[in-house]
């Protein structure tokens, strides 16, 4: 006989949006079931870099990270050891004068909006991060980006749900979803009222014509080199990469880990689902992140893996009902920066369900606008 | 990063007794061949050190026939990276790096010792069995020092005799096995042409108190520096004074390489067919890394490897004969030696698993899966890439080490650069 567990809501996948999800519920009394079919923060949760990082890509994006900061604040003083919170702040770097340009730019926008920035030039950069090639332009030091890192937190934010009562169910897999029952790979049955995909792009496999697309990203790890690096770095031309839609891209992207260890970054792919290290990639990230600190080649290499960041047309996520699927809600789309907006994403949702006015405005990240832009 | 890119017929990884049978094989059937190993002299784990350092009749002609074949070895050489199908490796050398094209790779990267912990295993003055062993032939003077040896396997006896040969007192060899498991064996041994010795010696060593059977280390001085160690045998429990304890419970096949190449691996190590053919084409697989033998099988493996990499099936399958009977000689070896229970609960909640990361035995305990060990822990995210933990974790919790990922070596980051496509030569 199919197990009868009965639920307010069910939550698919225990990433780190999954998890910040279920913490959401269960604290708000919500009867919540976590289903996960791997391990805990095992997916792209685990490949990712783990920067709390605020954009301003769009008005959506900014309000949308921003928002997650402020809330990652309020958690980092609850995170464990382990999930090894540093707010040591980021910068991004300008080669030349045009991208200089950028940086006064963004200082401008972030200034106007609250965000504490400030401008380095030249020399100050040198000394900021002496590892860097010398001549570059100068940096933008956003101080309230921070790292963390992801899986534990992911961990952290379970237990927590489950000390709120929420049930987990590790090791079975969500195959379908029909009204108010969901079949898992051993049979069994999951009774819900409502139902929250945040498998990131596996949601696909449980909702019809989903725009969702996997993107490949590659990272190299070192040994221990405290403060090698004291900031996460990244170059201005990043945004180039991440913008490109179709071709691959590669920019640096530095970060030190509590460890005392590097992340080299980053890489996107579009149209590559094989999860194996691609050399060719690898060899172009690392170039260009050589150009940018050449200290970098002499570094021991310890691993380098793949991840999948689930993207959509417009980079923005897909938070809320899913269309013509009242009770199947979506939390997936975060493209590179689910590690920051998940717990915004598990905020709104909760505002959502629960009918609470949500601080930001949700209209941005509704599915529908994805179905209506993708018809 | 890479200078010229090489290209060989046939590529031999690893040059101990497999390798070297390999490489003299192929060089025989007159194949080009490049041996690559990342110890400082050929000769691998038993002969290491090159030839002044075993002077074994059976070393000297391997040594001899490598000499005279005519094959390349580049020593120092360390493989961290592959592409099956680009057929190349990556090679990283003390301050350079390359990458060679094969048209055959054998794949003969030998084993490493498996280690258990116990309370205290982490202290200076514990150290592997073949480790102290490689301490010593690099110099390490040991005349008048206590060593215990303990742990399991054949090689205790050989590593006793070479520390007293060395200078050293060895009080006790411990061996976990029973001796209702042992003298069968030893028995045994006496039907092998060539193990007389090894037979003798192993039953006398028996009759002597020195060689402990059913013994082992439960736990060594907490001190900052070994100075005893606590041994059980049946009830009794007692402590040992020594300045260094040699341990070691057998050998794990080193299959991370031919993993990397997606060769498929059994339980035993890479699984390889009659021709020690891997399951990947253009690939071979001989000695340690296809299943634990010994170093008799060690050589048959790479002989065959060896012809048959060359398309000489004709010399290989004259060899099958003698593989078999070598083959009985292993699987009569792992069931003497096999690994009782006790073993698993040495390690108490706050031993020390993970020596890289500092991941004590209770943080691992809840753990379903190697993934989740490793994510939530660190557990085999250091240098040693989970090479000493994931056996460890396998043998007391069960779990399983995932995919491995490039490098299979710490290497330099400039050394993942890849050549450019176009430099390859036509
Ligand atoms: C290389 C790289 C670098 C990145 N860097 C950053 C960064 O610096 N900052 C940042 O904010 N973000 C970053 N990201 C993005 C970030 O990692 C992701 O957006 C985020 O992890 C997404 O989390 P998730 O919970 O949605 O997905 P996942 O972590 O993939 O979780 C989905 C879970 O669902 C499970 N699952 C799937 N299908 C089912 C099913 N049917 N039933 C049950 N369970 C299921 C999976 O096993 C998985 O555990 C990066 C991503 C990559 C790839
Ligand atoms: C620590 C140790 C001590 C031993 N001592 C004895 C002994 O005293 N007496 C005895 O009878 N037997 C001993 N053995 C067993 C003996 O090693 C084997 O029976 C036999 O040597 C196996 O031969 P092989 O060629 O398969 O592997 P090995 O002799 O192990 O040779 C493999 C070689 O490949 C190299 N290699 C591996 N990976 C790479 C890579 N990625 N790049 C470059 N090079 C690589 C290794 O460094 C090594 O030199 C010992 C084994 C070990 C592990």
């Amino acid at each position: 006989m199919p197990s009868a567990a009965s639920f307010d809501i069910a939550v698919v996948g225990a990433g780190i949006v999954g998890a910040a999800c279920a913490r959401e519920f269960a604290e708000a009394g919500l009867r919540t079931a976590l289903i996960e079919a791997e391990a805990i923060g095992g997916g792209a949760t685990a490949a990712g870099m783990g920067h709390l990082a605020v954009m301003d890509d769009s008005e959506a994006q900014f309000a949308l990270t921003r928002y997650s900061q402020v809330l990652w604040k309020e958690l980092a003083a609850e995170l464990p050891a382990e999930c090894e919170y540093l707010p040591c702040g980021a910068m991004w770097i300008a080669a030349d004068e045009e991208e200089m340009a950028e940086v006064h730019r963004k200082q401008r926008y972030y200034s106007e909006r609250g965000v504490p920035v400030e401008v380095l030039d030249t020399s100050s950069l040198a000394d900021a991060e002496p590892n860097l090639r010398r001549g570059m332009a100068g940096a933008l030091l956003l101080k309230d980006d921070s790292v963390v890192y992801p899986p534990c937190v992911a961990q952290f934010l379970v237990a927590q749900a489950q000390r709120d009562g929420a049930t987990l169910i590790l090791g079975r897999r969500v195959m379908r979803i029909d009204g108010n029952t969901a079949k898992l790979d051993d049979g069994s049955i999951l009774f819900s009222d409502n139902f929250v995909l945040a498998n990131g792009s596996s949601a696909t496999s449980l909702v019809r014509d989903l725009q969702i697309q996997p993107r490949k990203g590659h990272l190299v790890i070192t040994d221990r080199y405290p403060r090698f690096v004291r900031h996460q770095i990244i170059e201005l031309g990043y945004l180039k990469s991440a913008h490109a839609t179709r071709a691959d891209s590669v920019a640096f992207n530095v970060q030190p880990r509590s460890s005392g260890q590097l992340l080299i970054g980053s890489s996107r792919q579009f149209g590559n689902e094989e999860a194996g290290v691609d050399g060719k990639i690898v060899s172009a990230m690392l170039q260009r992140a050589f150009e940018y600190m050449p200290g970098l080649k002499k570094l021991s290499a310890i691993r380098t893996w793949t991840g999948f960041r689930a993207a959509t047309a417009d980079k923005l996520p897909l938070i809320g009902p899913s269309p013509g699927r009242e009770n199947v809600y979506l939390a997936t789309g975060h493209e590179g920066l689910g590690i920051t907006t998940s717990l915004c994403t598990a905020k709104l949702l909760g505002d959502l369900l629960l009918r609470r006015t949500p601080v930001i405005n949700i209209a941005p990240y509704l599915p529908d606008r994805s179905y209506a832009v993708h018809g | 990063m890479t200078e010229a890119r090489r290209t060989v017929d046939i590529l031999v990884v690893g040059a101990g007794p497999a390798g070297m049978a390999a490489a003299v094989r192929a060089r025989e059937s007159g194949r080009g061949v490049l041996v690559l190993d990342d110890n400082p002299a050929p000769g691998g784990q038993i002969w290491r050190g090159g030839q002044e350092h075993s002077p074994s009749a059976r070393a000297s002609s391997w040594f001899a026939k490598m000499a005279a074949s005519g094959a390349q070895v580049i020593a120092g050489a360390r493989i961290v990276d592959g592409d099956a199908k680009r057929q190349c490796l990556t090679v990283e050398m003390p301050d350079s790096a390359f990458e060679v094209s094969y048209d055959k790779l054998i794949l003969a990267t030998g084993a490493r010792e498996l280690f258990l912990p116990f309370p205290g295993w982490t202290i200076p003055g514990v150290m592997g069995v073949g480790g102290l062993q490689a301490l010593v032939k690099s110099g390490l003077p040991v005349t008048g020092k206590r060593i215990v040896v303990a742990g399991s396997g054949p090689l205790l006896l050989a590593a006793a005799a070479y520390f007293r040969a060395h200078g050293a007192i060895v009080p006790i060899v411990a061996e976990q096995a029973p001796v209702s498991r042992l003298a069968p064996f030893a028995s045994r041994l006496a039907k092998h042409p060539g193990k007389l010795f090894q037979a003798a010696a192993l039953r006398l060593a028996l009759h002597r108190s020195r060689y402990r059977s059913s013994c082992w280390a439960i736990r060594a001085s907490e001190t900052e520096r070994l100075e005893s160690v606590q041994l059980q045998q049946h009830n009794r429990v007692w402590l040992e004074p020594c300045e260094y304890l040699a341990v070691a419970y057998g050998f794990i096949s080193n299959v991370e390489l031919a993993v990397l190449m997606q060769c498929q691996t059994g339980a035993a190590g890479v699984r390889v067919n009659d021709l020690q053919e891997t399951s990947q084409n253009q690939i071979y697989c001989a000695g340690e890394c296809t299943g634990i033998g010994g170093v008799d099988l060690s050589i048959i493996e790479g002989e065959i490897a060896g012809y048959a990499a060359s398309g000489r099936d004709d010399l290989a399958g004259n060899l099958f004969k003698k593989r078999d009977k070598a083959r009985q000689f292993a699987a009569a070896l792992e069931s003497a030696f096999a690994l009782r229970d006790e073993l698993r609960s040495l390690a108490d909640a706050g031993t020390i698993i993970c020596r890289c990361e500092d991941v004590t035995r209770e943080r691992l305990e809840p753990m379903r899966s190697w993934r989740s060990a490793k994510l939530q822990t660190r557990c085999g995210m250091g240098p040693c890439q989970g090479r000493i933990c994931g056996p460890i974790l396998e043998f007391l919790l069960g779990l399983h080490p995932e995919s491995v990922r490039p490098p299979v070596f710490p290497a330099r980051v400039e050394t993942l650069l890849r050549q450019e496509e176009e430099t390859r030569p036509t």
